[in-house]
């Protein structure tokens, strides 16, 4: 654990609304990036002198591309309702963390150069010039957000401060004021084809890995293939799934569900990732740029579905915006949604009774399921509304005897953020993480003391991280996160395929 | 004709014309503007009645902001009710005859317009009670609630204690419609009154009153749950698969 320079905060019993204290995150700022980060995305790589009228036009370009920006930045009536639904307000105290008080810092500027009000009228109307000192308030705060939408749920109009933080930060881009680690994270992935930048022999590598992993633990040969042209499914997986604890568990467990499904799929080394980080930077192009690579290893691979693994603003992008993005999907098999998740994958599976479990491999565990935000408020699972939460918990409900939900306030739509989501999962920004886990934590942490909980399932990529770096601030094991498809992985009994040996055979029967 | 009369009957119609023309503008502004992406906040409805009744939910019952904080919830729902009460129970002055429906409702008009004011100095008191609500509320804010009440109080004092020439003003405001305009009564409280309504007519489409339209604009509530179904692309991202 690293050295902590701040105070870890006191978990309580029940959730309280801290008292509002100024200025106690100013200091929180994620590095800066070098103009070598900010070019390969097309954007400026420094301030330049007439920054202020950039960022202003900038900001008309957005507000008329953006209905979102323009109508939110407009409706708010600062009625409170979203004051104490941030994480990181209750963790930080800091009311530039309450989601309207994060808005007021693009609002006061919106207002001075955009409205009649703020133009005329400005101190009545809280409307500011956009001076340096605004802009510093902009880098700290819109790099606190972690885009979660938890605050549009509960405002009357449904304003989502997420799209307001990603418009600051493609403002900020076009100013040349980058965020280091989300810029470098994306030029990797236009450079190799993934954010850990993994290069295909690597992938290759850790695959066979797997494969005989599995094979000794199991004695069944579950593949895990790469660039198979002429696969049913093109699977999409974050790339931490690769080799992290415990995502790559997660990733034995979809290798494991395909090989029961006995439909072939492959991995990409080209589209090796499933994250992109041009959602949290508010940069269309950028996105789509990300988004394009999928389609174009599905129809290199002449694929016929494609299937998303465990990550949350991953899946956003995959379920809400692959269509727009890198669409149409006609070349794909019309029977099947594209994408599909590998919840929906198994789920599907179970139902058609083609799935057995044997729960008893998980009753060294007690879980509960967090939901990860963009799972629970940006996208959808199956066919209903609120499928994205109730076919995960189908899932481990058949694959554990002991599952105990969180407080009602802290699941489903009302789920509390990781704290490193929206690319604040960076080792620059550990005291915002670490305290903006809190009301995460705390709720589980009452499921612990309360039911026994032992282990936190998750289906998202950065949360795993994020739980795993910040668990042991609390008092808690690194490795009381699990993946979900870890879960699937120890229960699932494999049938044995055609080239496994008899003697596995039997072994497998012995062991079942 | 006097100047109270002349003045207050330009007043209006400038005001009306503020209000009418700064909304449209603005509806027009909101309309044209694209959503490229997809962004309702889930879950949420799959087709386009689902999101009519969420919206009719949302419009008639807030139920957000039920989620979200039942103080809020319950003042800013009377104040709101009470003023719906309130404008059907003005109707009469501009319509003649008048309909049933709006002859009935006039003794609920009164409750309304006390419920108006109770709502409203419960939303002024967490502004000044809730350390958080303090810290967002402006100088506009309390100006905004300010007007709301004086209009509110001023109306209910009419009705009350100071009573004013009803028909004369339903002449005035009748004569305003079919451009033949009546003399106003000039009643200190009763201009007091009228003033504060136009002020708050032209303040509409320049203030956050445009809450209003905008909830019907807003995204994350007006989009239907369907992207995988069906594809969205806006016009301005159109062009950009144009691009090779
Ligand atoms: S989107 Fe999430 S992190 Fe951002 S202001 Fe809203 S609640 Fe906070
Ligand atoms: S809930 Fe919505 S309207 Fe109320 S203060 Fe927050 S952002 Fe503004």
């Amino acid at each position: 654990m690293a050295k902590v320079d701040f105070k870890v905060p006191e978990l309580k019993q029940y959730a309280e609304i801290p008292a509002v204290t100024p200025e106690t995150m100013a200091h929180s700022r994620p590095f800066v990036a070098k103009p070598e980060f900010q070019e390969p995305l097309g954007f400026p790589g420094a301030l330049a002198d007439d920054w202020q009228e950039r960022a202003i036009a900038k900001m008309g370009d957005l507000l008329s591309r953006y209905r979102s920006l323009r109508v939110y930045l407009d409706s708010c009536v600062k009625c409170g309702s979203c004051t104490d639904k941030c994480h990181y307000y209750l963790g930080t105290q800091d009311p530039k963390n309450m989601p309207v008080g994060r808005q007021d810092l693009m609002r006061k500027v919106y207002r001075r150069y955009f409205t009649l009000a703020g133009k005329f009228f400005p101190k009545l109307v809280g409307a500011e010039d956009f001076t340096r000192e605004v802009l510093d308030d902009w880098y700290s705060y819109y790099h606190q957000c972690s885009q979660c939408r938890r605050c549009s749920v509960f405002c009357p109009y449904g304003i989502d401060t997420a799209e307001i933080s990603m418009a600051a930060r493609e403002i900020m881009d076009h100013i040349g004021v980058g965020q280091k680690y989300c810029n470098e994270i994306i030029g990797k992935v236009f450079k190799i084809g993934n954010n850990l930048g993994l290069p295909g022999p690597a992938l290759q590598d850790t695959l066979e890995g797997l494969e005989e992993d599995v094979l000794d633990d199991t004695g069944v040969a579950v593949k895990y293939p790469l660039d198979q042209v002429g696969a049913e499914i093109l699977l999409v997986t974050p790339s931490a799934d690769f080799f992290a604890e415990p995502h790559v568990d997660g990733l034995v467990g979809y290798g494991k569900v395909f090989h029961e499904a006995g439909v072939s799929w492959t991995l990409s080394s080209y589209a090796s990732e499933a994250a992109n980080f041009g959602m949290f930077i508010g940069s269309y192009e950028n996105m789509r740029r990300v988004a394009q690579r999928i389609r174009e290893a599905a129809i290199d691979l002449k694929v016929k579905r494609i299937v998303f693994g465990e990550c949350g603003h991953a899946w956003r992008v995959a379920y809400s915006f692959l269509n727009t993005l890198a669409g149409p999907w006609d070349f794909l098999d019309p029977r099947y949604p594209v994408p599909q998740h590998i919840c929906e994958f198994t789920h599907g599976l179970m139902q058609e009774g083609k799935l057995t479990f044997d729960k008893s491999q998980n009753d060294d565990k007690v879980l509960t399921y967090h939901d990860s935000c963009n799972v629970a408020r940006a996208s959808r699972m199956g066919s209903v509304p609120g499928g994205q939460f109730d076919i995960p918990r189908a899932i481990i409900r058949a694959t554990c005897n002991h599952f105990y939900d969180m407080d009602e306030e802290t699941i489903r739509e009302r789920t509390f953020c990781c704290g490193g989501g929206g690319g604040l999962l960076t080792d620059d920004l550990m005291e915002l993480r670490v305290k903006g886990a809190r009301p995460r934590v705390e709720a589980l942490n009452n499921v612990m003391q309360e039911k026994g909980v032992t282990h936190m399932a998750a289906i998202c990529a950065i949360c795993k991280s994020q739980f795993t770096k910040v668990l042991p601030f609390y008092g808690m094991e690194m490795d009381q996160i699990v993946s979900l498809h870890q879960l699937v992985s120890n229960a699932i009994v494999l049938t044995p395929g055609d080239d496994d040996e008899l003697e596995d055979d039997e072994e497998d029967e012995e062991a079942a | 004709m006097s100047f109270v009369t002349v003045a207050y009957a330009s007043l209006f119609y400038l005001a009306a014309a503020v209000l009418l023309a700064g909304l449209a503008a603005k509806v027009v502004q909101y309309a044209r503007t694209p959503a490229p992406l997809k962004i309702p906040t889930t879950p949420a409805p799959t087709t386009q009645s689902g999101v009519v009744l969420r919206m009719a939910r949302e419009v008639v019952l807030f139920e957000s902001l039920f989620k979200g904080n039942k103080w809020i919830w319950l003042f800013g729902w009377i104040f709101h009710f009470g003023l719906f009460l309130v404008t059907l129970r003005h109707l009469r002055y501009f319509i003649e005859p008048v309909w049933l429906p709006i002859a009935l409702i006039q003794p609920f008009g009164i409750y309304g317009g006390m419920a108006m004011v109770v709502g409203l100095l419960g939303l002024w008191a967490r502004r000044i009670l809730v350390d958080r609500v303090r810290y967002i509320t402006g100088p506009s804010d309390h100006l905004m609630l300010g007007l709301l009440v004086s209009i509110g109080v001023s109306g209910l004092m009419m009705t009350f204690v100071v009573h004013t020439d009803v028909v004369a003003v339903k002449e005035f405001f009748r004569g305003l419609v079919t451009f033949q305009v009546a003399p106003l009564p000039s009643d200190p409280l009763l201009l007091l009154h009228l003033l504060l309504v136009a002020v708050l007519m032209i303040v509409f489409p320049f203030s956050k009153l445009l809450h209003a339209p905008g909830l019907f604009f807003s995204p994350t509530r007006n989009q239907a749950d369907n992207p995988r179904e069906k594809r969205h692309v806006a016009e301005w991202a159109k062009r950009l698969e144009q691009q090779p």
